[in-house]
Protein backbone atom coordinates (compact mmCIF):
# COMPACT_ATOMS: atom_id res chain seq x y z
CA UNK A 1 0.00 0.00 0.00
CA UNK A 2 1.60 3.27 -0.72
CA UNK A 3 1.18 6.16 1.20
CA UNK A 4 -0.95 9.24 2.06
CA UNK A 5 -0.05 11.71 -1.09
CA UNK A 6 0.07 15.70 -1.16
CA UNK A 7 -1.41 17.07 -4.16
CA UNK A 8 -1.01 20.61 -6.18
CA UNK A 9 -2.24 21.17 -9.63
CA UNK A 10 -1.07 24.17 -11.98
CA UNK A 11 -4.10 25.18 -14.04
CA UNK A 12 -2.57 27.56 -15.82
CA UNK A 13 -0.65 23.99 -17.36
CA UNK A 14 -3.79 22.29 -17.40
CA UNK A 15 -4.52 21.14 -20.98
CA UNK A 16 -8.06 19.48 -20.37
CA UNK A 17 -7.16 16.24 -21.31
CA UNK A 18 -9.39 14.88 -18.25
CA UNK A 19 -6.48 11.90 -18.12
CA UNK A 20 -6.63 13.02 -14.11
CA UNK A 21 -10.66 12.34 -13.78
CA UNK A 22 -10.58 9.18 -15.86
CA UNK A 23 -7.66 7.41 -13.52
CA UNK A 24 -8.54 9.07 -10.16
CA UNK A 25 -11.99 9.96 -9.98
CA UNK A 26 -12.58 10.42 -6.18
CA UNK A 27 -9.46 12.95 -6.36
CA UNK A 28 -10.12 14.77 -9.80
CA UNK A 29 -12.57 16.59 -12.21
CA UNK A 30 -12.75 19.04 -15.00
CA UNK A 31 -14.57 21.85 -15.00
CA UNK A 32 -17.07 22.04 -16.92
CA UNK A 33 -16.28 25.14 -18.80
CA UNK A 34 -12.76 25.19 -19.90
CA UNK A 35 -12.70 21.30 -19.47
CA UNK A 36 -9.86 22.49 -17.02
CA UNK A 37 -8.46 20.34 -13.51
CA UNK A 38 -10.72 20.63 -10.11
CA UNK A 39 -8.38 19.08 -7.43
CA UNK A 40 -11.68 17.30 -5.21
CA UNK A 41 -9.09 15.93 -2.56
CA UNK A 42 -5.49 17.66 -2.34
CA UNK A 43 -4.93 15.02 0.47
CA UNK A 44 -6.14 11.53 -0.63
CA UNK A 45 -5.46 9.58 2.58
CA UNK A 46 -2.72 6.46 2.12
CA UNK A 47 -4.86 3.71 -0.20
CA UNK A 48 -6.56 3.11 -3.43
CA UNK A 49 -7.48 7.07 -4.21
CA UNK A 50 -3.98 7.91 -3.31
CA UNK A 51 -2.19 5.30 -5.02
CA UNK A 52 -4.47 6.76 -8.15
CA UNK A 53 -3.27 9.79 -7.89
CA UNK A 54 -0.15 9.44 -8.28
CA UNK A 55 -0.28 7.53 -11.16
CA UNK A 56 -2.95 10.76 -12.56
CA UNK A 57 0.31 12.38 -11.69
CA UNK A 58 2.17 10.66 -14.00
CA UNK A 59 0.20 10.45 -16.79
CA UNK A 60 -0.85 14.11 -16.85
CA UNK A 61 0.55 15.44 -20.38
CA UNK A 62 0.76 18.78 -19.33
CA UNK A 63 2.71 18.21 -16.56
CA UNK A 64 0.04 20.17 -14.35
CA UNK A 65 -0.11 17.61 -11.30
CA UNK A 66 2.47 17.86 -8.69
CA UNK A 67 2.10 14.50 -5.84
CA UNK A 68 4.38 14.02 -3.56
CA UNK A 69 4.42 12.08 -0.07
CA UNK A 70 1.31 12.99 2.40
CA UNK A 71 1.83 13.95 5.76
CA UNK A 72 1.41 10.51 7.71
CA UNK A 73 -1.76 11.56 9.12
CA UNK A 74 -3.30 8.43 9.54
CA UNK A 75 0.04 7.70 11.77
CA UNK A 76 0.45 10.57 13.88
CA UNK A 77 -3.55 10.40 15.08
CA UNK A 78 -3.54 6.49 15.50
CA UNK A 79 -2.77 5.17 19.12
CA UNK A 80 0.41 3.23 20.16
CA UNK A 81 -0.22 -0.50 19.81
CA UNK A 82 0.39 -2.98 22.63
CA UNK A 83 3.95 -3.71 22.19
CA UNK A 84 4.79 -0.39 20.30
CA UNK A 85 4.90 -1.76 16.80
CA UNK A 86 4.69 0.65 14.12
CA UNK B 1 30.22 10.13 -32.88
CA UNK B 2 28.53 11.22 -36.08
CA UNK B 3 26.12 9.01 -37.14
CA UNK B 4 24.65 8.85 -41.14
CA UNK B 5 21.27 9.98 -41.05
CA UNK B 6 18.23 7.59 -41.80
CA UNK B 7 15.67 8.10 -44.11
CA UNK B 8 12.11 7.00 -42.15
CA UNK B 9 11.44 3.37 -42.46
CA UNK B 10 7.52 3.51 -43.40
CA UNK B 11 6.46 -0.03 -45.06
CA UNK B 12 4.96 -2.34 -42.79
CA UNK B 13 6.18 -5.82 -43.25
CA UNK B 14 3.53 -8.37 -45.46
CA UNK B 15 1.67 -10.49 -42.99
CA UNK B 16 1.96 -8.14 -40.55
CA UNK B 17 -0.53 -5.61 -40.40
CA UNK B 18 -0.98 -4.26 -36.85
CA UNK B 19 3.16 -4.09 -36.55
CA UNK B 20 5.23 -0.70 -37.14
CA UNK B 21 7.31 -0.24 -39.71
CA UNK B 22 9.88 -3.42 -39.08
CA UNK B 23 12.87 -1.05 -39.81
CA UNK B 24 11.71 1.15 -36.75
CA UNK B 25 12.89 -1.17 -34.13
CA UNK B 26 16.58 -1.80 -34.66
CA UNK B 27 16.47 2.27 -34.69
CA UNK B 28 14.74 2.07 -31.58
CA UNK B 29 17.07 -0.49 -29.50
CA UNK B 30 20.60 1.30 -30.80
CA UNK B 31 19.18 4.71 -29.51
CA UNK B 32 15.59 6.34 -29.12
CA UNK B 33 17.08 9.57 -30.91
CA UNK B 34 18.25 9.25 -34.43
CA UNK B 35 19.11 11.81 -36.96
CA UNK B 36 16.90 11.42 -40.06
CA UNK B 37 17.34 12.71 -43.50
CA UNK B 38 13.88 13.89 -44.41
CA UNK B 39 12.82 13.78 -48.56
CA UNK B 40 12.97 17.23 -48.88
CA UNK B 41 16.93 17.40 -48.01
CA UNK B 42 16.35 18.72 -44.00
CA UNK B 43 18.37 16.49 -41.68
CA UNK B 44 16.86 16.76 -38.65
CA UNK B 45 15.66 13.42 -36.32
CA UNK B 46 13.50 10.66 -35.72
CA UNK B 47 12.28 9.83 -32.25
CA UNK B 48 11.21 6.17 -31.80
CA UNK B 49 11.80 5.67 -27.79
CA UNK B 50 8.55 5.63 -25.48
CA UNK B 51 10.51 8.48 -22.91
CA UNK B 52 12.07 10.51 -25.35
CA UNK B 53 8.26 10.82 -27.83
CA UNK B 54 7.05 11.81 -24.39
CA UNK B 55 9.53 14.33 -23.36
CA UNK B 56 9.81 15.82 -26.83
CA UNK B 57 5.58 16.49 -26.98
CA UNK B 58 5.29 17.61 -23.22
CA UNK B 59 7.86 20.28 -24.19
CA UNK B 60 6.71 24.02 -25.21
CA UNK B 61 10.21 24.28 -26.81
CA UNK B 62 9.21 22.07 -29.69
CA UNK B 63 6.17 23.84 -32.02
CA UNK B 64 3.39 22.17 -34.01
CA UNK B 65 3.33 24.52 -36.31
CA UNK B 66 2.66 23.12 -40.34
CA UNK B 67 4.72 25.92 -41.61
CA UNK B 68 7.76 24.59 -39.50
CA UNK B 69 7.20 21.36 -40.22
CA UNK B 70 9.79 19.31 -43.07
CA UNK B 71 7.26 16.49 -44.11
CA UNK B 72 8.90 13.07 -43.43
CA UNK B 73 7.48 11.20 -46.42
CA UNK B 74 8.03 11.51 -49.95
CA UNK B 75 5.01 13.12 -52.29
CA UNK B 76 4.60 16.11 -49.49
CA UNK B 77 5.67 19.45 -50.53
CA UNK B 78 9.39 20.50 -51.17
CA UNK B 79 10.43 22.48 -48.19
CA UNK B 80 7.67 23.48 -44.84
CA UNK B 81 3.75 22.69 -45.20
CA UNK B 82 1.58 25.21 -45.55
CA UNK B 83 0.12 26.85 -42.11
CA UNK B 84 -3.15 25.27 -40.17
CA UNK B 85 -6.08 26.03 -41.55
CA UNK B 86 -8.66 28.11 -39.51
CA UNK B 87 -9.56 25.23 -36.88
CA UNK B 88 -7.11 23.14 -37.23
CA UNK B 89 -5.58 22.60 -33.48
CA UNK B 90 -2.75 20.36 -34.30
CA UNK B 91 -1.07 22.75 -35.85
CA UNK B 92 -0.69 25.60 -33.58
CA UNK B 93 1.16 26.61 -30.87
CA UNK B 94 0.01 28.81 -27.80
CA UNK B 95 -1.59 30.95 -27.22
CA UNK B 96 -4.10 30.52 -30.41
CA UNK B 97 -4.34 26.49 -29.39
CA UNK B 98 -4.59 27.25 -25.81
CA UNK B 99 -7.50 29.65 -26.85
CA UNK B 100 -9.23 27.31 -29.04
CA UNK B 101 -8.03 24.73 -26.65
CA UNK B 102 -10.40 25.85 -23.89
CA UNK B 103 -12.89 26.80 -26.10
CA UNK B 104 -13.22 23.30 -26.83
CA UNK B 105 -12.56 20.95 -23.94
CA UNK B 106 -15.14 21.68 -21.55
CA UNK B 107 -17.19 19.81 -24.09
CA UNK B 108 -14.84 16.67 -23.80
CA UNK B 109 -14.75 15.97 -20.28
CA UNK B 110 -14.57 12.54 -18.83
CA UNK B 111 -18.46 13.64 -17.18
CA UNK B 112 -19.77 14.74 -20.24
CA UNK B 113 -18.34 12.30 -22.48
CA UNK B 114 -19.44 9.16 -20.15
CA UNK B 115 -23.13 10.96 -20.16
CA UNK B 116 -23.22 10.00 -24.22
CA UNK B 117 -22.59 6.10 -23.30
CA UNK B 118 -26.40 5.86 -23.72
CA UNK B 119 -26.60 7.08 -27.19
CA UNK B 120 -23.28 5.10 -28.37
CA UNK B 121 -25.33 1.88 -26.90
CA UNK B 122 -28.01 2.80 -28.97
CA UNK B 123 -26.56 3.24 -32.06
CA UNK B 124 -24.41 0.17 -31.78
CA UNK B 125 -27.91 -1.71 -30.75
CA UNK B 126 -29.42 -0.45 -34.04
CA UNK B 127 -26.52 -1.65 -36.04
CA UNK B 128 -25.89 -4.89 -34.71
CA UNK B 129 -29.53 -5.35 -35.39
CA UNK B 130 -29.30 -4.04 -38.98
CA UNK B 131 -26.17 -6.57 -38.76
CA UNK B 132 -28.59 -9.88 -37.63
CA UNK B 133 -31.49 -9.05 -40.11
CA UNK B 134 -28.98 -9.01 -42.81
CA UNK B 135 -26.97 -12.34 -41.91
CA UNK B 136 -23.98 -12.80 -42.58
CA UNK B 137 -21.78 -12.34 -44.24
CA UNK B 138 -20.49 -8.97 -44.87
CA UNK B 139 -18.31 -6.17 -44.91
CA UNK B 140 -17.98 -4.58 -40.88
CA UNK B 141 -16.19 -1.62 -41.79
CA UNK B 142 -19.42 -0.35 -43.59
CA UNK B 143 -21.99 -1.96 -41.53
CA UNK B 144 -20.53 -1.04 -38.17
CA UNK B 145 -16.88 0.67 -37.87
CA UNK B 146 -18.20 3.90 -39.82
CA UNK B 147 -21.38 4.14 -39.41
CA UNK B 148 -21.23 4.18 -35.12
CA UNK B 149 -18.70 7.16 -34.94
CA UNK B 150 -19.80 9.10 -37.95
CA UNK B 151 -23.48 9.19 -36.27
CA UNK B 152 -21.58 9.96 -32.56
CA UNK B 153 -19.51 12.81 -34.29
CA UNK B 154 -23.28 13.87 -36.00
CA UNK B 155 -24.93 13.91 -32.51
CA UNK B 156 -21.70 15.88 -30.71
CA UNK B 157 -22.01 18.71 -33.63
CA UNK B 158 -25.53 18.55 -34.06
CA UNK B 159 -26.54 17.43 -37.02
CA UNK B 160 -29.81 16.99 -37.86
CA UNK B 161 -31.12 14.05 -38.22
CA UNK B 162 -32.66 13.94 -41.83
CA UNK B 163 -29.00 15.67 -42.86
CA UNK B 164 -27.24 12.45 -40.83
CA UNK B 165 -27.25 10.19 -44.12
CA UNK B 166 -25.93 12.51 -46.82
CA UNK B 167 -23.37 13.55 -43.70
CA UNK B 168 -22.22 9.80 -43.38
CA UNK B 169 -22.21 9.51 -47.03
CA UNK B 170 -20.10 12.41 -47.81
CA UNK B 171 -17.64 11.32 -44.96
CA UNK B 172 -17.23 8.19 -46.42
CA UNK B 173 -16.17 9.24 -49.82
CA UNK B 174 -13.96 11.74 -48.13
CA UNK B 175 -11.66 8.98 -45.66
CA UNK B 176 -11.93 6.14 -48.63
CA UNK B 177 -8.76 5.67 -50.20
CA UNK B 178 -10.78 4.14 -52.94
CA UNK B 179 -12.10 6.88 -54.34
CA UNK B 180 -9.67 9.54 -56.17
CA UNK B 181 -8.04 12.54 -54.34
CA UNK B 182 -10.17 14.47 -56.73
CA UNK B 183 -13.49 13.18 -55.41
CA UNK B 184 -12.20 13.43 -51.79
CA UNK B 185 -11.68 17.14 -52.06
CA UNK B 186 -15.17 17.70 -53.50
CA UNK B 187 -16.54 15.66 -50.88
CA UNK B 188 -14.50 17.36 -47.88
CA UNK B 189 -15.87 20.58 -49.51
CA UNK B 190 -19.22 19.74 -49.77
CA UNK B 191 -19.04 18.84 -45.86
CA UNK B 192 -17.44 22.03 -44.45
CA UNK B 193 -19.61 23.79 -46.50
CA UNK B 194 -22.59 21.39 -44.70
CA UNK B 195 -21.19 22.34 -41.49
CA UNK B 196 -20.50 26.39 -42.23
CA UNK B 197 -24.61 26.13 -43.24
CA UNK B 198 -25.22 24.13 -39.66
CA UNK B 199 -23.47 27.13 -38.13
CA UNK B 200 -25.65 29.70 -39.55
CA UNK B 201 -28.93 27.84 -38.82
CA UNK B 202 -27.60 27.26 -35.33
CA UNK B 203 -26.71 31.03 -34.60
CA UNK B 204 -30.40 31.78 -35.36
CA UNK B 205 -31.52 28.93 -33.26
CA UNK B 206 -28.74 28.12 -30.76
CA UNK B 207 -29.34 24.21 -30.15
CA UNK B 208 -27.73 22.29 -27.00
CA UNK B 209 -24.89 20.79 -29.03
CA UNK B 210 -21.36 21.59 -29.49
CA UNK B 211 -21.89 24.02 -32.28
CA UNK B 212 -24.63 25.52 -30.49
CA UNK B 213 -23.30 26.25 -27.47
CA UNK B 214 -20.21 27.80 -29.60
CA UNK B 215 -21.96 29.99 -31.19
CA UNK B 216 -22.16 31.77 -27.66
CA UNK B 217 -18.54 32.61 -27.60
CA UNK B 218 -16.65 35.37 -29.83
CA UNK B 219 -15.32 32.40 -32.45
CA UNK B 220 -16.67 33.46 -35.77
CA UNK B 221 -18.20 31.24 -38.31
CA UNK B 222 -15.39 31.09 -40.42
CA UNK B 223 -13.86 29.79 -37.03
CA UNK B 224 -16.86 27.43 -36.04
CA UNK B 225 -17.08 25.71 -39.59
CA UNK B 226 -13.55 24.87 -39.67
CA UNK B 227 -13.59 23.68 -36.17
CA UNK B 228 -16.80 21.64 -36.61
CA UNK B 229 -15.00 20.48 -40.16
CA UNK B 230 -11.66 19.52 -38.02
CA UNK B 231 -14.17 17.55 -35.26
CA UNK B 232 -14.89 15.54 -37.97
CA UNK B 233 -12.08 15.00 -40.02
CA UNK B 234 -9.65 14.06 -36.45
CA UNK B 235 -12.44 11.97 -35.39
CA UNK B 236 -14.31 10.02 -37.40
CA UNK B 237 -11.76 8.34 -39.55
CA UNK B 238 -9.46 7.48 -36.67
CA UNK B 239 -12.41 5.91 -34.23
CA UNK B 240 -13.78 3.90 -37.34
CA UNK B 241 -10.03 2.73 -37.98
CA UNK B 242 -10.10 1.68 -34.34
CA UNK B 243 -13.13 -0.31 -34.89
CA UNK B 244 -11.93 -2.00 -37.65
CA UNK B 245 -8.75 -3.08 -37.28
CA UNK B 246 -9.31 -3.76 -33.27
CA UNK B 247 -11.51 -6.01 -34.40
CA UNK B 248 -9.18 -7.65 -36.98
CA UNK B 249 -6.65 -8.22 -34.71
CA UNK B 250 -9.12 -9.52 -31.90
CA UNK B 251 -10.15 -12.30 -34.25
CA UNK B 252 -6.41 -13.02 -35.54
CA UNK B 253 -5.44 -13.77 -31.97
CA UNK B 254 -7.28 -16.68 -30.35
CA UNK B 255 -8.42 -16.28 -27.03
CA UNK B 256 -8.50 -12.44 -27.04
CA UNK B 257 -11.99 -11.45 -27.28
CA UNK B 258 -13.05 -13.49 -23.65
CA UNK B 259 -11.29 -9.80 -22.42
CA UNK B 260 -14.40 -7.97 -24.06
CA UNK B 261 -16.93 -10.13 -22.72
CA UNK B 262 -15.62 -9.99 -18.91
CA UNK B 263 -17.20 -6.80 -17.96
CA UNK B 264 -16.41 -2.86 -18.22
CA UNK B 265 -12.82 -3.34 -15.67
CA UNK B 266 -11.95 -5.74 -18.52
CA UNK B 267 -12.96 -4.20 -21.62
CA UNK B 268 -11.70 -0.78 -20.60
CA UNK B 269 -8.35 -2.44 -20.22
CA UNK B 270 -8.92 -4.14 -23.20
CA UNK B 271 -9.50 -0.97 -25.39
CA UNK B 272 -6.13 0.85 -24.19
CA UNK B 273 -4.02 -2.14 -24.87
CA UNK B 274 -5.94 -1.74 -28.55
CA UNK B 275 -4.88 1.52 -28.58
CA UNK B 276 -1.25 0.54 -27.68
CA UNK B 277 -0.67 -2.36 -29.99
CA UNK B 278 -2.51 -0.36 -33.17
CA UNK B 279 -1.19 3.00 -32.58
CA UNK B 280 -3.29 3.97 -35.29
CA UNK B 281 -1.67 7.45 -35.27
CA UNK B 282 1.21 6.28 -36.02
CA UNK B 283 3.51 9.33 -36.78
CA UNK B 284 3.97 12.95 -35.51
CA UNK B 285 5.63 15.47 -35.52
CA UNK B 286 7.51 18.71 -34.16
CA UNK B 287 10.04 21.26 -34.75
CA UNK B 288 12.63 22.89 -32.28
CA UNK B 289 12.50 26.35 -31.93
CA UNK B 290 15.47 26.63 -29.61
CA UNK B 291 18.17 24.25 -29.17
CA UNK B 292 17.71 22.13 -27.18
CA UNK B 293 19.20 18.69 -25.26
CA UNK B 294 17.32 15.74 -25.59
CA UNK B 295 18.53 12.50 -24.68
CA UNK B 296 22.07 13.86 -24.21
CA UNK B 297 21.96 15.19 -27.96
CA UNK B 298 21.73 18.15 -29.37
CA UNK B 299 18.55 19.33 -31.60
CA UNK B 300 19.40 22.96 -33.41
CA UNK B 301 16.56 25.82 -33.83
CA UNK B 302 14.59 24.56 -36.90
CA UNK B 303 15.10 20.71 -36.89
CA UNK B 304 12.46 18.59 -37.76
CA UNK B 305 11.70 15.69 -34.74
CA UNK B 306 9.61 12.82 -36.54
CA UNK B 307 7.46 11.20 -34.10
CA UNK B 308 7.22 7.43 -34.26
CA UNK B 309 4.22 6.70 -32.04
CA UNK B 310 4.04 2.96 -33.54
CA UNK B 311 7.81 2.85 -32.41
CA UNK B 312 7.50 4.19 -29.00
CA UNK B 313 4.23 2.21 -27.84
CA UNK B 314 6.51 -0.92 -28.87
CA UNK B 315 9.08 0.15 -26.51
CA UNK B 316 10.51 -2.46 -23.78
CA UNK B 317 11.97 -0.03 -21.58
CA UNK B 318 8.38 0.71 -21.01
CA UNK B 319 6.06 -1.85 -21.95
CA UNK B 320 7.41 -5.64 -21.21
CA UNK B 321 6.76 -7.73 -24.18
CA UNK B 322 5.71 -5.18 -26.20
CA UNK B 323 4.84 -7.04 -29.52
CA UNK B 324 2.33 -9.14 -27.60
CA UNK B 325 -1.31 -8.17 -28.20
CA UNK B 326 -2.24 -9.09 -24.23
CA UNK B 327 -6.07 -7.57 -23.58
CA UNK B 328 -5.33 -8.40 -19.95
CA UNK B 329 -1.99 -5.77 -19.35
CA UNK B 330 -2.12 -2.41 -18.34
CA UNK B 331 -1.21 -0.63 -21.00
CA UNK B 332 -1.90 2.76 -19.97
CA UNK B 333 0.95 5.59 -20.53
CA UNK B 334 0.45 4.46 -24.11
CA UNK B 335 1.14 7.80 -26.72
CA UNK B 336 -1.59 5.92 -29.02
CA UNK B 337 -3.71 10.09 -28.27
CA UNK B 338 -0.23 11.89 -28.20
CA UNK B 339 1.22 13.84 -25.38
CA UNK B 340 1.37 17.14 -24.30
CA UNK B 341 -0.92 19.89 -24.81
CA UNK B 342 -2.28 18.64 -28.17
CA UNK B 343 -3.28 15.15 -26.31
CA UNK B 344 -6.00 14.32 -28.23
CA UNK B 345 -9.10 16.27 -27.17
CA UNK B 346 -11.79 13.47 -28.51
CA UNK B 347 -9.68 10.87 -26.28
CA UNK B 348 -12.60 10.54 -24.08
CA UNK B 349 -15.57 10.48 -26.59
CA UNK B 350 -12.70 7.68 -28.20
CA UNK B 351 -12.61 5.99 -25.15
CA UNK B 352 -16.52 5.51 -24.49
CA UNK B 353 -17.39 4.56 -27.93
CA UNK B 354 -14.65 1.75 -28.17
CA UNK B 355 -15.54 0.78 -24.77
CA UNK B 356 -19.17 0.59 -26.06
CA UNK B 357 -18.87 -0.64 -29.34
CA UNK B 358 -16.60 -3.72 -29.21
CA UNK B 359 -17.73 -5.43 -26.44
CA UNK B 360 -20.94 -5.20 -27.98
CA UNK B 361 -20.16 -6.62 -31.32
CA UNK B 362 -18.08 -9.71 -29.84
CA UNK B 363 -21.23 -10.29 -27.45
CA UNK B 364 -23.99 -10.42 -29.82
CA UNK B 365 -21.76 -12.18 -32.05
CA UNK B 366 -19.57 -14.55 -30.02
CA UNK B 367 -18.79 -16.88 -33.46
CA UNK B 368 -17.70 -13.62 -35.32
CA UNK B 369 -14.89 -14.72 -37.64
CA UNK B 370 -13.21 -13.41 -40.78
CA UNK B 371 -14.87 -14.41 -44.02
CA UNK B 372 -11.62 -14.55 -45.92
CA UNK B 373 -7.90 -15.64 -45.20
CA UNK B 374 -6.27 -12.62 -43.16
CA UNK B 375 -4.05 -11.56 -45.73
CA UNK B 376 -7.06 -10.83 -48.03
CA UNK B 377 -8.07 -8.23 -45.60
CA UNK B 378 -7.50 -4.70 -47.79
CA UNK B 379 -5.32 -2.49 -45.47
CA UNK B 380 -5.01 1.23 -46.31
CA UNK B 381 -1.56 1.88 -47.45
CA UNK B 382 0.59 5.56 -47.15
CA UNK B 383 -2.35 6.81 -45.04
CA UNK B 384 -1.96 8.99 -41.81
CA UNK B 385 -4.23 7.10 -39.77
CA UNK B 386 -3.68 3.26 -39.98
CA UNK B 387 -6.68 1.18 -41.32
CA UNK B 388 -8.29 -1.01 -43.49
CA UNK B 389 -10.55 -0.42 -46.35
CA UNK B 390 -12.84 -3.54 -46.22
CA UNK B 391 -13.20 -6.21 -43.22
CA UNK B 392 -15.47 -9.17 -44.18
CA UNK B 393 -17.11 -11.34 -41.21
CA UNK B 394 -18.95 -13.98 -40.75
CA UNK B 395 -20.72 -15.45 -38.18
CA UNK B 396 -23.10 -18.76 -37.42
CA UNK B 397 -27.03 -17.92 -37.31
CA UNK B 398 -28.69 -19.18 -34.53
C1 LIG C 1 -9.25 6.22 -31.33
C2 LIG C 1 -9.46 7.34 -31.90
C3 LIG C 1 -8.50 8.50 -31.92
C4 LIG C 1 -7.12 8.50 -31.98
C5 LIG C 1 -6.18 7.32 -32.03
C6 LIG C 1 -6.71 9.90 -31.96
C7 LIG C 1 -5.38 10.32 -31.97
C8 LIG C 1 -4.99 11.63 -31.81
C9 LIG C 1 -3.61 12.06 -31.66
C10 LIG C 1 -2.39 11.16 -31.66
C11 LIG C 1 -3.61 13.41 -31.52
C12 LIG C 1 -2.40 14.32 -31.25
C13 LIG C 1 -1.89 15.00 -32.46
C14 LIG C 1 -0.66 15.83 -32.16
O1 LIG C 1 -0.02 15.72 -31.11
O2 LIG C 1 -0.29 16.61 -33.04
C15 LIG C 1 -4.99 13.84 -31.60
C16 LIG C 1 -5.41 15.16 -31.55
C17 LIG C 1 -6.73 15.54 -31.67
N1 LIG C 1 -7.84 14.72 -31.74
FE1 LIG C 1 -7.83 12.71 -31.72
N2 LIG C 1 -7.82 10.69 -31.90
C18 LIG C 1 -8.93 9.88 -31.86
C19 LIG C 1 -10.25 10.27 -31.78
C20 LIG C 1 -10.68 11.58 -31.74
C21 LIG C 1 -12.06 12.00 -31.62
C22 LIG C 1 -13.26 11.07 -31.46
C23 LIG C 1 -12.07 13.37 -31.69
C24 LIG C 1 -13.18 14.37 -31.61
C25 LIG C 1 -14.40 14.21 -31.88
C26 LIG C 1 -10.68 13.80 -31.81
C27 LIG C 1 -10.26 15.11 -31.89
C28 LIG C 1 -8.95 15.53 -31.81
C29 LIG C 1 -8.56 16.91 -31.80
C30 LIG C 1 -9.48 18.12 -31.85
C31 LIG C 1 -7.16 16.93 -31.71
C32 LIG C 1 -6.26 18.15 -31.68
C33 LIG C 1 -5.95 18.51 -30.26
C34 LIG C 1 -4.94 19.64 -30.12
O3 LIG C 1 -4.13 19.85 -31.03
O4 LIG C 1 -5.00 20.31 -29.10
N3 LIG C 1 -9.87 12.69 -31.84
N4 LIG C 1 -5.80 12.74 -31.76
S1 LIG D 1 -4.51 15.14 -16.70
FE1 LIG D 1 -3.39 17.08 -16.56
S2 LIG D 1 -3.90 18.16 -18.45
FE2 LIG D 1 -5.38 16.53 -18.25
S3 LIG D 1 -7.13 17.50 -17.21
FE3 LIG D 1 -5.85 16.56 -15.63
S4 LIG D 1 -4.46 18.19 -14.96
FE4 LIG D 1 -5.36 18.86 -16.90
Amino acid sequence: MTGPVELRVDRDRCAGSGMCALTAPEVFDQDDEDGRVLLLDARPPAGPAATAAREAAGLCPAGAITARPGPEGGQRWSRPTPGGVR
Amino acid sequence: MPQEPVRLPHERAAGCPFDPPPGLAPLRDRRPLTRMRYPDGHVGWLATGHATVRAITADPRFSSRYELMHPPLPGGPDGPLPPAPVGDLTGMDAPEHTRYRRLLAGRFTVRRMRRLADRVERITTRHLDAMERRGPALDLVEAYAHPVPALMICELLGVPEAEQDLFIRRSATVFDPGSSPEEQVAAYIRLTECVRELVVAKREHPTDDLLGDLTGTDLTDEELAGIGGFLLAAGLDTTAAMIGLGTFAVLTHPGQAAALRAGPESADRAVEELLRYLSIAHTGARTALEDVTVDGQLVRAGETVTLAIGAANRDPARFPDPDTLDLDRRATGHLAFGHGAHQCLGQQLARVELRVALPALFTRFPSLRLAVPPEEVPLRVNTSVHGLLRLPVTWDER
